[in-house]
């Protein structure tokens, strides 16, 4: 199992999204995803697209700005 | 939950191929399947070296306005249209053009990114593919 990282720290919208489904559609079932970044907005529209496509949300945590989502193919 | 978007791109502005892009992306990041049908100003952008070329739809000031927003844009981190269009086909995206806007204007198939374009079509297509859509938006 894989874990796949991808930094979108100062990127702005669509970005965080599209580069997090760029990611999923790259991972393998079991993968992990591990998403970060500073635009708010992203924060919870990932985790919509994750419920959306029907994936595992694991962790959504959030520090001085900065958030990690983890996300299971 | 997936579901399918279309837009028709008729518009060549900057800012709308931006939101046009914008709207097909987030979609396609979402899971759902998008078209995008480029006809008049909106295929334009389609020929080689055109992509960011359009005005602003408002306050273009011959161009003033249009590199001011650009500036507020690159300083705001937002993508370009190249990487907003490449990462559309990327994730699955049709380009569908326009065959009558072509016909018209008298553009060529080799004057277009026909790397990019999925189907050279007409309104029947569009209808088809918007028949099957849940959100389908004019732009």
């Amino acid at each position: 199992m894989a874990e796949i990282k991808v930094d979108c720290i100062n990127e702005t919208c669509p970005v965080p999204l599209v580069e997090t489904r760029k990611a999923i559609r790259k991972a393998l079932k079991g993968d992990i995803v591990e998403v970060v970044g500073n635009h708010s907005s992203s924060k919870e529209e990932i985790p919509m697209a994750v419920k959306a496509m029907g994936l595992k949300l694991l962790s959504v945590e959030e520090e001085d700005g900065v958030w990690r989502i983890r996300i299971q193919k | 939950m997936s579901g399918k978007v279309t837009l028709v791109v008729h518009s060549g502005d900057m800012d709308k191929i931006y939101s046009a892009l914008i709207i097909g992306n987030g979609a396609l990041s979402m899971g759902m399947d998008v078209s995008m049908f480029f006809t008049f100003w909106g295929l334009q952008r389609l020929i080689k070296g055109a992509l960011e070329k359009g005005p602003l739809s408002r306050m273009n000031l011959l161009g003033l306005g249009k590199w001011m927003l650009k500036q507020k844009m690159k300083k705001a981190g937002v993508a370009s249209l190249q990487k907003l269009l490449r990462d559309f086909v990327e994730l699955g995206g049709k380009i569908l053009a326009c065959d009558m806007t072509m016909k018209v204007m008298g553009i060529k198939k080799e004057d277009l990114r026909d790397d990019l374009i999925s189907k050279y079509c007409a309104v029947g297509t569009y209808i088809k593919e918007a028949r099957e859509s849940d959100i389908t938006l004019f732009i």
